[in-house]
């Protein structure tokens, strides 16, 4: 078990959040409570899967982002691209002119992520060749890494210890730029991430001492600029050439999209996407369920990277509209030359490290006392309602019960278990309103006619 | 500590659900992965001989701090040698049980490669008793 604290994307804002339960009824984890009127999320719990970001109805969960402007701190600015960027932009919208208005923002460089996607499906079907336990997991998904560790730790053997585009594109082209003169400290890369995941990955790396990235910026943000851009220049058909990106084969556009690695590895290969498909297939794999299955390719969010949080156009349009791109780019090597000529250099630095079991459902270290803490979760769900409320602050009963057993709840949260206290005589009306205002905030059951759906509501 | 579980024969797409259930438990208790797995696909296998063959069945999981000791019983066919079943590929499943994908005649070899110690009795025309054994200190193997 590991103790450092790790970084999280995924943030509530104070102001905005009103406590609705519907991001903590979402969780694929369980990670989230509400204390004080408002969700809190669990650091150690949370994989950043962004599901709560998606339920939100007021906006009140956001990623973080570093500063844009962080980018002028380096001579040489890369920005790093998955192919979902552009998927986003209508066909009118040439690669060409996206990455011209790119370098028009402040950025040297534009390279794509899926460069180097080629050469990882070559290294994963040689790992997977000689894996001994089969079916391999790709580690593509930082969300799907976190999950295995947390919640699945008898499968972490079976994840690919090879690093995914994200890490060997970011080492790729800083080998090439220092190659081309310029100082390490000169380079700075950044990742413009689909999800908050990616995020988190580069911030707390699993399986890596150091991130080869200097920051992320938000496909949201990045993807608004251009389009500003763009709009305003056609009427000035002022597009600058730009220089000429290297073409990316059609398997390397459709890398992030679901089915991406699955259809180009070795074997009987599945893919699925959307967390909640991916937890109820990794549980049956842990039983040993299936046999014959070579490679998984696991995604959390649903069409992969184009139904990333953080991509602004609809995923299922932006999944067509790549692979109609990948249509254009037949006959383009999945390997390109250049990274043919690093591939001795890559090889020794595409190898992932030890990736660390955390589980979150452990009770307790000492199993004595673990499963004297399970008894008594089982004795409190004799008095719980098993109605899955949420009026306590938890997603459900049993996450209840086991908070209290943690210590991090009391059983009087339960509404229905203070109905029964009032009618024992064992709790004041009033002292059960306080219990509620300590989970709900105060004057949360008062008549608030600025409440959303309510008679003032504006939006 | 004991923990209950019922086996509803022939039907499929369930099975797996009290082996998943006792996995929680253990990952709550801190079992090393490792022992979990072990302990769970042996229990899979069992459950589905039961969900194959037998009409319903039950299993018991007591932990202990030394050791976690599962019983699968049923009421069912029984198994008329146990020492031809012990064997890879031996298999008495119907075409129906192994177009679904099971009957490869390799649950009781799988659970005897899984566990620390295995012991089946069973009574023809009656049922099957099968004992698990797994140390949870790996030094006592």
């Amino acid at each position: 078990m590991t103790e450092d604290r790790f970084y999280h994307a995924l943030k509530v804002s104070e102001d905005l959040c009103f406590g609705c339960t519907h991001c903590m009824n979402v969780c694929p984890v369980e990670a989230i409570r509400i204390e004080n009127g408002k969700a809190t999320i669990r650091d150690n719990w949370c994989v950043d899967c962004g599901e709560c970001m998606r339920v939100c109805p007021v906006n009140a969960i956001y990623v973080e982002q570093d500063d844009f402007n962080q980018i002028f701190r380096f001579k040489c600015r890369v920005a790093l691209v998955p192919s979902v960027l552009i998927g986003q932009f209508p066909a009118e919208v040439t690669e060409a002119a996206i990455f011209s208005v790119m370098r028009e923002m402040g950025f040297t460089h534009v390279f794509q992520t899926e460069h180097t996607a080629g050469y990882i499906i070559r290294s994963m079907i040689e790992a997977s060749r000689d894996a001994e336990d089969k079916p391999v997991i790709s580690s593509f998904c930082p969300a799907v890494v976190r999950l295995i560790q947390i919640k699945f730790p008898a499968l972490l053997p079976q994840v690919i210890r090879i690093k995914p585009p994200i890490d060997t594109s970011a080492i790729y082209f800083r080998k090439r730029l220092e190659n081309e003169g310029y100082h390490p400290g000169e380079i700075g890369i950044f990742y413009v991430t689909p999800c908050a995941a990616k995020i988190a990955a580069v911030k707390s790396p699993v399986g890596e001492d150091s991130s080869p990235l200097n920051g992320v910026i938000n496909m949201d943000l990045i993807y608004n600029k251009i389009f500003r851009l763009i709009k305003n220049r056609t009427n000035r058909n002022s597009i600058s050439p730009g220089e000429m990106l290297p073409l990316l084969s059609p398997r390397s556009i459709k890398y992030c999209l679901t089915g991406g690695e699955a259809n180009a590895m070795e074997g009987r290969c599945l893919a699925i996407d959307g967390i909640h498909n991916v937890i109820e297939f990794l549980e049956k794999l842990e039983n040993d369920e299936f046999t014959d299955l070579d490679f998984l390719e696991l995604r959390a969010c649903d069409q992969s990277c184009a139904g990333g949080v953080l991509v602004g156009g609809n995923r299922f349009l932006t999944t067509e509209r790549l692979n109609k791109r990948a249509q254009r780019f037949h006959g383009v090597a999945d390997i390109p030359g250049d990274v043919k000529a690093y591939s001795g250099f890559l090889s020794e630095r595409i190898s992932l490290g030890d990736i660390k079991p955390r589980s979150m459902l452990i009770l307790d270290e000492d199993m004595g006392e673990a499963l004297r803490k399970i008894q008594q979760v089982r004795h409190l769900m004799c008095y719980l309602p098993g109605i899955d409320c949420g009026a306590c602050g938890a997603p459900r009963c049993q996450s209840l019960a086991e908070d209290i057993v943690r210590e991090e709840a009391r059983l009087t949260a339960c509404v229905f278990i203070q109905r029964m206290m009032e009618k024992h005589q064992k709790l004041s009306g009033e002292h059960a309103i306080k219990i509620i205002e300590k989970i709900w905030g105060r004057k949360r059951l008062e008549k608030n006619c600025n409440k959303k759906g309510a008679e003032n509501d504006s939006e | 500590m004991t923990f209950k579980f019922e086996i509803e024969g022939g039907n499929f797409s369930k099975a797996g659900n009290a082996s998943s259930a006792v996995k929680k438990i253990l990952k709550q208790i801190n079992v090393p992965p490792a022992i979990i797995k072990r302990l769970v696909v042996a229990l899979y296998e069992g459950e589905v001989n039961v969900v194959a063959h037998a009409r319903k069945g039950w299993i018991k999981v007591v932990i202990e701090p030394e050791e976690i000791f599962v019983n699968i019983e049923d009421e069912g066919p029984g198994i008329p040698n146990i020492e031809l079943a012990m064997q890879e590929g031996y298999s008495t499943a119907s075409q129906k049980v192994r177009e679904m994908g099971f009957g490869a005649g390799m649950g009781l070899p799988n659970m005897k490669k899984n566990a620390d110690l295995l012991n089946i009795t069973s009574q023809v025309g009656k049922g099957t008793n099968v004992e698990i054994i797994i140390f949870l200190n790996q030094s006592h193997k």
